[in-house]
C-alpha cells in the first residue's frame, strides 16, 4: 500500500468512527461530557497524528508558516475551545482533500511524462560483429547501431542497411509513417515500426534530437511567465498576511466585546485558509500541460513566458522563402536557351561553394564535373564571385552585376514576374540568366487570412526582387511587404516594427531558422520552421514548428490562448473562494470545515482544470 | 555550472516554492528553480566555489525533510 492509500484508509476509518459517535452523543444525552471529550479526542489523534508530528518537527526547524503547522494550531485550538467535533471533522476533511490532491498531482505528472516518453532506454550497437546492448550515451560517433521493429531510434544517424516505416508522431505530431531506406537520415526519438535498420550514428546522444527536445521541455519551466512571477510574489506575502490578520482578529474584537471564545474560533478558521497551494500548484501545472499539449501538435515552446506571449501575439512578421513558400526552388528556364550548357557549367563552379537554398537548387540542374583552383567569395544577399587568375565569374542578383559595372542586356527576361532570377557574367561580359521558381505553401493563404481575421498585422520580408515579392504577397493576401532586403536590412525592418509597436503589442517573427537567426532572436517571439535537424534553429528560436507547414502556428496560438484562459480561471476562482472564505469567517458564517473546503477543495478543482491544458483537439 | 537534483515525494507546491527561495539565497547560487511537475530542483552554481552544492543539499533537507534527494 502506498503512503497515500494508507492515509486515505486511516481517514476513512476515522470517518466511519465519528458518525456513530455523533449519533450516540445525540441519543444518550445523559452521559457525562468528559466521556465524549475523550472519544472525540481519540478519533482526532488517530486522524491527525502525522500532521501533528510534522508540525512539531517543523517548529524545531524554525519553519512556522507551514501547512501542517497551521492545520495543527487551528484544530488544537478548536479542541481547547471545546469544539471537539469540529476539530475531528476539519482534520478528516483536510486529510481526504490532501489525498485527492496528491492523487491528482500524481495523475497529471504521469500523463505529462507519458507524453514525453520518447527517451530511448537502450541502444543495440554492433561491435566486433556482435550486438551489444548499451545505454544510448555510451555509443560513440560513427558506430553502427541496430534498430529492430518496435524500438525507438536512440541516436541521429544515416541508414546504412535495411528499410523501415518510421513513426514520427512523437517528434512532429505527423501521423503518416515515414518510409526510409539506405542513405536516408533518421532522427532519434522516432520509432521503427517494421523491418530492421542499421544506422551509422552521426551525433552523440547529448547532441541528438531526442535529448535536445527532452532537455528543452524539461527546462521549459525555468522561464517563468509574468503570471507565474505574480503568483510567486503573492504566495510570499499571502500566508504571513493571513496569519497576522488572524492574530489581530483574535485579540482586538475580544478586547472590545470580551467574547474571546467566538473571535478566537473565527481566527482559527482564518488559519485553515492561509495556504496559497491551489494557486501555487495549478498555475505552473497549467503551463506545463499547455507546453505538453502544444508539443503533441508538433510545436515546441521553450517556456511558459512564450506561451503567454504567443497567446497575445498580434504582429506577425513572416520571411518569404522557406516560410510562406516551400523554399524548394527549381530551375524553370535558362536564357538565352542556346547557351544553356555554358551557363550551367559556370553556375556549377560558383554555386558548389554555397549553401544557399537557391544555389542548391541550381546545382541539382547541373551536370557535375571536376574543376579546381577557384577562389570563392560569397556576398550575403547578393551572390557568389569565383576567381581564378584573370577569370572572374559572377553569379547572383541584379545588384551584384550592377556593383561590378556590368550592363544587363536583354531586359525581356524580367517579364516573368514571379520568378527568381540569377544573373551570370564572365570576365565583365553579361552571359545569361537562370530563372527559378518557388512554390507557395498550400496553407499560407489560409494562415494569413486567419491571422488577419483575428486582428493581427501581417508583414512579409524578403531578399527577393520587387516583382516576385509582390506577386507572392498578393497571392497569400499580405499587403505590407518589404523586398530586396539583405539579412541586416531584415533586422532593421524588424527593429523598426518593434519600435513602432504599442506597449501591448507582441511581435512574432517566423523564419526558416538558418538565415534569419538574428531576427528570430530579436523578436518578442522568434519561431523557426521545420527546425528538426537544424541545431542552430532550435537554439535561436523561442518556438519551433516541427511540421514543415504553417498551419500548426495557428493551432499552437489557439492552444496558448486556451492555456492562458485556464490559468486565469484558476487564479480568479482560487482567489475568489479564498477571500470569500476569509470574509465569511470574520462574520462567523459557516464552520471551520467550510474553510477546509475552501482550501483543499479549490486546490483539487484547480488541478483538474489545469489538466485540461494537456488535451488537444 | 548547472546541477539538477531530483526531488522524490515532493507533494506540496508551496514547499517547492519555499525551497526555491531558500536555495536562491545561498551564497554561490546564481539561480534556483523548482519544477514541481518534473520533481526537480535546477540550480546554477558559480564555478569556482566549493561546498555550494553541499549547502544546497543541506538546506533542501532542512526545508523539506520528507523529500528524498536523488541524482546529485
Amino acid at each position: 500500500m502506498s503512503k497515500n492509500t494508507k492515509r486515505l484508509v486511516r481517514t476513512l476509518v476515522c470517518l466511519a468512527l465519528i458518525i456513530p459517535a455523533l449519533i450516540l452523543q445525540y441519543a444518550l444525552a445523559n452521559v457525562d461530557i468528559c466521556v465524549w471529550f475523550v472519544v472525540f479526542t481519540l478519533i482526532y489523534l488517530l486522524s491527525s497524528y502525522d500532521v501533528l508530528y510534522k508540525a512539531g518537527r517543523n517548529i524545531f526547524r524554525g519553519k512556522v508558516f507551514d501547512e501542517n503547522f497551521l492545520m495543527a494550531i487551528a484544530s488544537i485550538g478548536a479542541l481547547i475551545l471545546g469544539e471537539y467535533v469540529e476539530a475531528c471533522v476539519v482534520m478528516i476533511f483536510y486529510q481526504i482533500g490532501e489525498c485527492f490532491q496528491s492523487y491528482a498531482v500524481g495523475k497529471s505528472r504521469k500523463s505529462i511524462t507519458a507524453l514525453m516518453d520518447i527517451r530511448p532506454d537502450i541502444a543495440r550497437v554492433l561491435r566486433d560483429g556482435a550486438i551489444q546492448t548499451v545505454e544510448p550515451d555510451e555509443v560513440e560517433l560513427g558506430e553502427i547501431i541496430v534498430v529492430n521493429a518496435g524500438d525507438k531510434i536512440p541516436l541521429d544517424g544515416e541508414v546504412v542497411f535495411g528499410r523501415s516505416n518510421l513513426n514520427v508522431m512523437a517528434l512532429t505530431g505527423e501521423s503518416k509513417p515515414l518510409a526510409v531506406g539506405v542513405g536516408d537520415k533518421v532522427l532519434s526519438g522516432t520509432v521503427c515500426t517494421d523491418g530492421q535498420l542499421q544506422i551509422k550514428t552521426e551525433k552523440e546522444f547529448y547532441d541528438s534530437t531526442v535529448y535536445k527536445i527532452l532537455d528543452m521541455v524539461e527546462n521549459a519551466s525555468g522561464k517563468k511567465a509574468k503570471v507565474e512571477n505574480f503568483i510567486s510574489a503573492f504566495s510570499k506575502y499571502y500566508t504571513p498576511f493571513v496569519v497576522i490578520s488572524a492574530l489581530l482578529l483574535a485579540i482586538i474584537p475580544s478586547i472590545v466585546t470580551f467574547e474571546w471564545k467566538v473571535w478566537t474560533f473565527r481566527a482559527l478558521t482564518f488559519l485553515v485558509v492561509s495556504c496559497p497551494c491551489a494557486l501555487v500548484i495549478s498555475v505552473p501545472l497549467g503551463f506545463f500541460g499547455g507546453i505538453g499539449g502544444i508539443g503533441k501538435m508538433g510545436v515546441l515552446i521553450k517556456g511558459a513566458n512564450y506561451v503567454e506571449q504567443l497567446a497575445k501575439a498580434n504582429v506577425f512578421v513572416l520571411d518569404k522563402t522557406g516560410t510562406i513558400t516551400k523554399g524548394e526552388f527549381s530551375v524553370t528556364d535558362v536564357y538565352p536557351p542556346e547557351k544553356r550548357q555554358e551557363i550551367l557549367r559556370y553556375a556549377y563552379i560558383c554555386e558548389s561553394s554555397s549553401n544557399h537554398p537557391i544555389s542548391k537548387s541550381i546545382l541539382k540542374e547541373c551536370k557535375p564535373f571536376e574543376f579546381s583552383g577557384y577562389d570563392f567569395e560569397e556576398i550575403a544577399g547578393k551572390g557568389v564571385v569565383a576567381r581564378k587568375g584573370d577569370e572572374v565569374i559572377l553569379c547572383g542578383n541584379e545588384s551584384l552585376l550592377k556593383d561590378n559595372g556590368i550592363t544587363l542586356a536583354a531586359q525581356q527576361y524580367k517579364e516573368d514576374l514571379t520568378k527568381t532570377l540569377v544573373y551570370m557574367s564572365i570576365n565583365g561580359e553579361f552571359l545569361g540568366v537562370i530563372a527559378l521558381s518557388d512554390t507557395i505553401r498550400e496553407d499560407s493563404y489560409e494562415v494569413v487570412s486567419n491571422l488577419k481575421k483575428s486582428g493581427a498585422k501581417v508583414y512579409m520580408l524578403t531578399g527577393d526582387n520587387k516583382q516576385t515579392a509582390q506577386a507572392v504577397a498578393s497571392k497569400v493576401g499580405i499587403n505590407d511587404c518589404y523586398y530586396e532586403l539583405l539579412p541586416h536590412d531584415k533586422m532593421q525592418k524588424l527593429e523598426k516594427i518593434l519600435s513602432a509597436k504599442d506597449k501591448r503589442d507582441v511581435v512574432c517573427f517566423i523564419g526558416d531558422g538558418i538565415n534569419d537567426a538574428p531576427s528570430i532572436m530579436r523578436a518578442d517571439v522568434g519561431i523557426s520552421m521545420g527546425g528538426i535537424g537544424s541545431d542552430s534553429a532550435i537554439e535561436a528560436s523561442d518556438a519551433v514548428l516541427m511540421h514543415d507547414n504553417l498551419s500548426s502556428l495557428i493551432k499552437a496560438k489557439t492552444h496558448c490562448k486556451k492555456t492562458m484562459g485556464i490559468v486565469k480561471q484558476n487564479i480568479v476562482f482560487a482567489l475568489a473562494v479564498k477571500f470569500s472564505a476569509l470574509l465569511l469567517s470574520v462574520f462567523g458564517i459557516g464552520g471551520m470545515w467550510y474553510a477546509v473546503f475552501a482550501d483543499v477543495g479549490v486546490s483539487v478543482l484547480a488541478i483538474l482544470n489545469s489538466i485540461r491544458t494537456l488535451k488537444t483537439k | 555550472m548547472k546541477k539538477v537534483i531530483k526531488l522524490e515525494n515532493l507533494d506540496c507546491a508551496n514547499c517547492g516554492m519555499l525551497l526555491e527561495r531558500t536555495v536562491a539565497k545561498i551564497d554561490g547560487v546564481t539561480s534556483a528553480t523548482v519544477n514541481f511537475m518534473a520533481q526537480k530542483l535546477i540550480v546554477e552554481i558559480e564555478d569556482d566555489k566549493d561546498g555550494v552544492l553541499e549547502a544546497v543539499k543541506k538546506s533542501a533537507k532542512k526545508v523539506l525533510p520528507d523529500v528524498t534527494l536523488l541524482g546529485v
